[in-house]
Formats: structure tokens, sequence, C-alpha cells
């Protein structure tokens, strides 16, 4: 038989915000344990929740991006559970009234994901377990982080739609500044709801959800063992059980979990402490108006107006600081093209070589650009100014400085260029004669020879041009 | 309504609690109590009524994305039955 596979994710993304949802604790990654943690946030007898604006401002701008419509009016509700993550015994979401529904988002190849809803939330804390004792250790830093968590309807078919969706939707949510999106620290997470079906069956089979998958290659690789298990069960004429299951990177399987799974009954009633939410119509009008350009408009633009190549406008808009750095460049007045290969040429290198990502460029971008400039007047050969590059790339660029000290501007004196080639010429009397030989390879090297001479530093259509006249001259 | 003593054994196991067999009897009695009364409300035809909103007339209260000082952590871990310097000590959670 044929099988196909259906799955629609849940994906929590922590909203970048200074403090937390319900009260000012820092929402900073990192911090010693239980140093972010108030009354409000541990749940203390007494203590009363106010919504965090931001948060408000950034879910809506998400959901906007997500082609969501805004509810006029939402409120809160309490989702009831104990776990040790969770010191008020409940999470504040939104199940009754959530913020926006019914969104899309197209993943290319002519498919689109419907969102089914986008909603706020606050997180819960962390626990390490101890191996070697029979309890955990609980900080509090996380709980009351602002999240929100987009749901869409079961629509994707195999792991490669999954991970173009989260792609985009990792995009989308950096160049809103809602999210910084780091799956590695856990500001962005998917759980996948999984079930199969004969091929052109309309009944949705019995499903699983996947947990703890922590990085794009796990859920793609989750998504490809729980389908095989579940084909292989049916094929066996043994049923799928709904459970949730946690993936295990080590053992490259999913395992049922045990557990705070078995009591799914969260009791959900609206949160008596938190008021509602009426948003005003010209509020979000303006909010929508003022919606930043996306990378793949970024990327149509980069190749209308200023004639980049498909992949490099997409290279360049992967990564929002990168296409910010080199709109900045540009703004600086480089010439676009020119400016998208220094970027993605010497400067991805050079951070390459650091080990530096997009949004740590020590690299000033009007260093960049008076290098360019320099390059484009004639004043430094291409390969110099690759040489300052590098030379100043993480000691605050001053380009002009270096150039100075180092005498490292082009030689564009037309009597030092021959006068150097006469010398080249005369020191490499074999490469002559193979030249006269026939051997036309012969001339690279007295070119290179030529620029040796001359700190690598000519002009090299100048030096071409001269080594060109004195092998005429010798014929 | 009926509720059955194992129906209030499974609403007292989602509260955490642990009840003998008088409590048992004795909370489904009550629970039983409480879920006719909801049936009372019930039998109102409330297709077209508004969902009911909070009953303060308040909306839209919000703060600014301002840091205030958090709680000192040996104050916060004052709270805890269970403690170790940093962190506050569980009963084993599995996974
Ligand atoms: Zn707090």
């Amino acid at each position: 038989m044929i099988w196909e596979t259906v799955i629609g994710l849940e994906t929590h993304v922590e909203l970048a915000t200074r403090t937390k949802i319900f009260c000012g604790c820092s929402t900073s990654f990192g911090a010693p344990p239980n140093t972010h943690c108030c009354p409000v946030c541990t749940g203390m007898p007494g203590a009363l929740p106010v919504l965090n604006r931001r948060a408000v401002l950034l879910a809506v701008r998400a959901g906007l991006a997500l082609g969501c419509t805004v509810s006029r009016r939402c409120a809160f509700d309490r989702n009831n559970y104990f776990y040790p993550d969770l010191p008020k015994a409940y999470q504040i979401s939104q199940l009754y009234l959530p913020l926006c529904r019914d969104g899309a988002v197209d993943i290319g190849g002519g498919k689109t994901i419907r969102i089914a809803e986008l909603h706020l939330e606050e997180d819960a804390g962390k626990l390490v377990h101890d191996p070697w004792t029979e309890q955990s250790l609980a900080d509090f830093n996380r709980c009351g982080v602002p999240l929100i968590e987009i749901v869409t309807r079961p629509d994707f078919s195999a792991a490669e739609e999954v991970i173009a969706y989260l792609e985009k939707l990792k995009l989308t949510l950096q160049y809103l500044g809602v999210s910084d999106c780091k799956i590695q620290e856990g500001s962005l997470r998917c759980d996948v709801n999984l079930s199969v079906r004969p091929a052109g069956s309309r009944e949705l089979g019995t499903r699983t959800e996947l947990k703890n998958l922590g990085s794009f290659k796990a859920i793609a690789r989750a998504i490809d063992y729980e389908a095989r298990r579940q084909i292989e069960l049916l094929e066996e004429g043994r049923p799928v059980v709904q459970q949730t299951r946690r993936w295990d990177e080590n053992k490259d399987a999913t395992f049922p979990m045990r557990s705070k799974e078995n009591a799914q009954d969260y009791r959900y009633f609206p949160d008596p402490d938190l008021p509602p939410l009426e948003l005003e119509e010209a509020w979000l009008d303006s909010l929508a108006a003022a919606q930043p350009e996306m990378a793949w408009e970024k990327a149509a633009r980069y190749q209308t107006q200023w004639g980049l190549s498909a992949d490099d406008a997409r290279t360049l808009t992967g990564r929002k600081p990168l296409a910010d750095y080199f709109e900045a460049v540009v703004e600086l007045g480089a010439p676009p093209r020119r400016a998208a290969g220094w970027v993605l040429g010497q400067l991805l290198a050079a951070l390459g070589a650091r080990g530096l990502e997009a949004e740590h460029i020590p690299l000033p971008p009007a260093a960049l650009a008076r290098l360019i400039h320099l390059v484009e007047t004639g004043a430094l050969n291409r390969n110099t100014a690759a040489r300052v590059l590098e030379a100043v790339f993480d000691a605050g660029g001053d380009v002009d400085g270096y150039v100075a000290a180092h005498g490292l501007g082009q030689i564009s004196d037309p009597a030092a260029v021959e006068e150097a080639a006469r010398a080249a010429l005369a020191a490499n009397p074999k490469a002559l004669a193979d030249w006269r030989a026939g051997k036309g390879k012969a001339k690279g090297f007295l070119v290179g020879q030529v620029m040796a001479r001359l700190q690598g530093r000519a002009d090299p259509a100048l030096v071409n041009r001269a080594v060109d006249a004195l092998l005429e001259e010798s014929k | 309504m009926r509720m059955s003593e194992e129906m209030a054994d499974y609403v007292a196991g989602l509260a955490m609690l642990e009840l003998d067999g008088e409590e048992r009897r004795e909370m489904a009695g009550e629970l039983e109590k409480i879920l006719d009364y909801m049936a009372a409300l019930d039998s109102l035809d409330t297709a077209h009524a508004p969902p009911p909103g909070p009953v303060l007339p308040l909306k839209n209260v919000l703060r600014p994305d301002e840091p205030a000082p958090s709680l000192p952590r040996e104050e916060l871990l004052a709270c805890a039955s269970a403690r170790d310097g940093e962190y506050f000590l569980t009963p084993r959670a599995v996974e």
C-alpha cells in the first residue's frame, strides 16, 4: 500500500522583550539560576500579573506577517497542571479567545500552509535532572518569558516542507525583530503532530506528538523515523497509539513519554487576574502599515533595482544582519554589485575564519565602503584591498590609516611600472626565451614577476601593457 | 448528574489529592450537588447570549517593557521546602 504522511506543527517562539510577559523580571538568557524571579512569575499568593505592552505588539506583528486575522478582543486563560517546572501550577495562555487566527504561509513550490491560530502565553522554568539522586533542580528564570505559540493546520506531507516552513518562519520573525529564533537556546521550539493514512484517503489516522526536537536536523529525522514506525505498525496490522513521544538524538528513534502526559486534562478557565485586551482598529492599521520589508521582498528588490543574481540576493537576505550590513555599504556609495561581491566574498570568508556570526561583524560598513571606493578609483588594486580588509578587520577598520602607514597606495605611474618590467625581463631570460618559442604561459609568469617587484601594488592593467610593450620590443 | 467515585478519584488525582474511602464518598456527593447546580444553569437557552466577560469593568491593563528588580535569590529560595545553593530541589521529574 502507498501511504501518505500528514503533519501539523506547534511552534513556540520566545518574544524579544526585555522583561517577562506579566512582570518586570529580565528575560536575558544564561543568567545564574533563580536570579530573574519575583512573586508574580513564581506565583506567590497575592501577586498580580500585568501584561507587557511590547509582548502584545510583537505578537500582533508576527500575526500580521503570517497573514492572520487579529482578534479585536482577546483574553487569557489558565492551563492547570502540576509539574515542578511550573511554580504557579498553571500556565497563563489563550484558549478561548486567541490573539490571532486563520493565517497562511507560502513555502514555495506552490504550497501554502494554513495557520490555525497564534496566541500569547508564558514559558515554564527549566529542570536539571540529577542522575545520582531522586531529585531534580529547578531554575525558574524562564518562568513567564513571553511566548507566541503558532499552530498550523495538518497541511505538511514531508519533512522538507516542515523545514521550508520553519526556515521561512524564522526569517520572518527575525526580520520583524519579534524573536532571535535561536533553536539551540530554546527561543524557537517545535512540536510535531504526525499521522499516516493510505494515499488518497480523506480520513486522518491516529496521530502521535513528537517532542524534544533540538535542531532542524532532529526535526527532519524524527519525522522520517516516526512516519516509518507508524507505517510498519499498520502494515503489521497493529494500531498506532495516540501518545506523546520523545525524540532521542543518540538512539535516532522516538520513545513514548511517561508521567506528565498521562493527565492531559488542563481544566482551562478564564484567568480572573487579567482583564481582556481590546485592540483598536486604527492601532492595528498603523502596525500593518509599518511592517518592515521581508527577506523575500528584499531579495526581489536587490535583483530588480540593483541587478544582483538571484543566488547572491538570497544569500545576502538569508541573514538579516548581513542584509543590513550590505545595505549600509551601498548607502555609503558603493556600487551594489561590487558591494555584494565583497560582502559575499572577503567579508564572509573573514567572518568564517573567525567563527563569527553576521550580527558581530567587527568591520564598520564605512570601512568596507571606503575600501571599495579606493579600488573603484584605482588608488588600490583588488588584491591589496583584500589584504587591507584582512589587516583592519578586527582593528577598527582604519583603511586610510593602514594604507598610508604601509605605503600600499596603488602604483599607477607608468614610468615606475616600465622600470620594474624591464628589470623583471632582464632577470628572467629563460621566460623571455620561452615566450619567443611560443609558450604563451611565460607572459603570465613575467607579469607576476613585475607585480612582485612592485609589492603587488601596481595597477594590473598597467603591468600588462608594460610587459606587452617590452615583449613586442624584444621580438 | 451522577458523580461516580471513580470520577471523584480522577478529579482528586488532577488536584494531587489522595482521598480515602470515606472522603471519596463525601467528595462525590458534594461534587454532585455542584454539578446539579450547573445543570440548572445549563437549562437556560444561552445560544444568543454573548460569552460572559470579566466582572471588573477593566480592559487593556498594560505595563511598559521596563525592567524592575527581581527578588534576591536568598529571599526566593527561603520559600523552598528543599533547596541547594542555587536551585529549588523538587521530586525527580521524568524526562
Ligand atoms: Zn518576575
